[in-house]
């Protein structure tokens, strides 16, 4: 894989530097079996560094987490080598499965087959609550 | 389907349209003696409960409807390691609405998602009871004539005190409330609640730890219990549990007309003596629940009369 430039499949831009592994996991980025390049710390114009991960392949990610993890992000869709959509993330509404309640009181605790559902609470400070017992989250 | 979990599931204008159907129901019981006939209340308590569970079967049975259900989780098959879930699809095959605490929180969202019968959470853990906060405003709205423009103090257990919650989440949509939180300083209300009920709505509030200081300017007192239940540790629970005795001579101080509610049961943080006081609205509010809750099994179950 040439990591200058893809054919087709998706750029994630303007990830802030450190926070491309944790990207990896949460998208399980591992389980694909198209090449998947990630380059940590490169010099940005307007972050000073920032991560990049390219993937050789058009897959459907989950927005919703990408938006959770780095609202800052940028998607960029290739198709026969051009950019064809760029797109801005945002802080989803209602996050499902993708973080846990860690009330020990909570009923997702204790049956742990049930969604772990999260909505948005505070936009501005990041902050999450339990669907089911209302336990704030922070994102760190 | 509608389900209450949470307080914040009615608009002010559905409460206040529940609170005139339970006053129509206490000024004339007769008239809805038959209003549930044929229809079958579950009432599944996880956790004991006295006064929640008697009340809801009361209540059901006064409107000429029939009860089952259990009354504790050893009876339950949830001892065998049930899901809710599970429970719930089961009892939603027998009975038409469900009422329903657990110790865990959010214990009845979840049976929400499954159920195919309404769901009333009668309290999930130290969560939500938004029954109480039901009771309480129809209490307070007996006392008071009104709903709006008092002086509330809310004192003990603010932290883990469920029915505290939701009724300062409830009262904050009413106008001109002042809110006083008086408790240890182990057992504050929740940032949470008091940012969502009360900061971002620019609402007034004060925090102490002194109830005498602040009784005087209160309309209304609303006392809870240090509940045992809700420690991990005793030891906190032995040093908190008497952080506040309401006696006679602390009311001398009081206004005359205040209203003293309780979500009951308690253990001393009410003095029996205080039982004599006209201004003791606690007993009434047992009975306000009763008539609270007819009016919100008839809501959910589309009755009419």
């Amino acid at each position: 894989m040439n990591i200058d430039s893809i054919q087709n499949g998706v750029v994630l831009d303007h990830i802030q530097a450190g926070k491309s592994m944790e990207i990896y996991q949460y998208l399980h980025l591992d389980q694909l079996d198209c090449s998947v390049a990630i380059i940590k710390n490169a010099r940005s114009g307007h972050m000073e560094r920032k991560d990049i991960i390219k993937i050789d392949s058009p897959v459907d990610l989950d927005l919703d987490v990408l938006g959770y993890i780095d609202a800052n992000i940028t998607v960029n869709i290739i198709r026969d080598g051009k950019l064809v959509e760029k797109k801005h993330l945002a802080l989803p509404e209602k996050l499902v499965n993708v973080i846990r309640c860690k009330n020990p009181r909570c009923i997702t605790v204790s049956e742990s087959q049930l969604d772990a559902i999260f909505k948005l609470s505070n936009r501005a400070k990041h902050t999450y609550r339990c669907a089911y017992c209302d336990t704030e989250y922070r994102q760190k | 389907m509608r389900n209450l979990i949470d307080i914040t599931d009615l608009s002010v204008e559905e409460i206040d349209a529940l609170i005139a159907t339970a006053e129509d129901i206490i000024a004339n019981p007769a008239r809805y003696s038959q209003a549930c006939a044929g229809k079958q209340l579950a009432t599944l308590f996880f956790e004991p409960s006295t006064r929640t569970r008697l009340s809801f079967e009361s209540a059901m049975l006064s409107l000429g409807g029939s009860v089952l259900g259990f009354s504790e989780a050893a009876s339950s098959s949830s001892a065998k390691g049930e899901t809710v879930g599970d429970t719930i699809h089961a009892v939603s095959c027998y009975a038409d609405i469900i009422a329903m605490r657990h110790p865990k929180e959010g214990a009845p969202y979840a049976a929400a998602q499954v159920a195919e019968v309404p769901i009333i959470n009668a309290g999930d853990g130290g969560h939500n009871h938004p029954t109480q906060t039901l009771t309480d405003l129809l209490t307070i709205h007996r006392e008071k004539g009104r709903l709006d423009n008092f002086t509330v103090g809310f004192c003990g257990d603010l932290k883990f005190g469920r029915t505290v919650h939701s009724l300062v989440n409830a009262l904050s949509r009413y106008e001109n409330i002042r809110f006083v939180l008086i408790s240890p300083l182990e057992l504050k209300l929740p940032r949470y609640v008091k940012e969502e009920a009360l900061k971002s709505k620019g609402i007034p509030y004060t925090q102490t730890t002194d109830l005498e200081s602040v009784l005087p300017q209160l309309d209304i007192l609303y006392m809870t219990r240090v509940q045992r239940e809700r420690f991990f540790n005793e030891e906190e629970y032995l040093r908190l549990k008497d952080s506040y005795v309401l006696t006679p001579e602390k009311l001398e101080k009081a206004k005359a007309d205040l209203s003293i509610l309780h979500p009951l049961p308690r253990v001393n943080e009410i003095d029996v003596a205080v039982d004599k006081d006209p201004r003791a609205a606690y007993w009434r509010q047992v009975k306000n629940g009763k008539m609270i809750r007819m009016a919100l099994i008839m809501k959910l179950l589309g009755v009419e009369v």
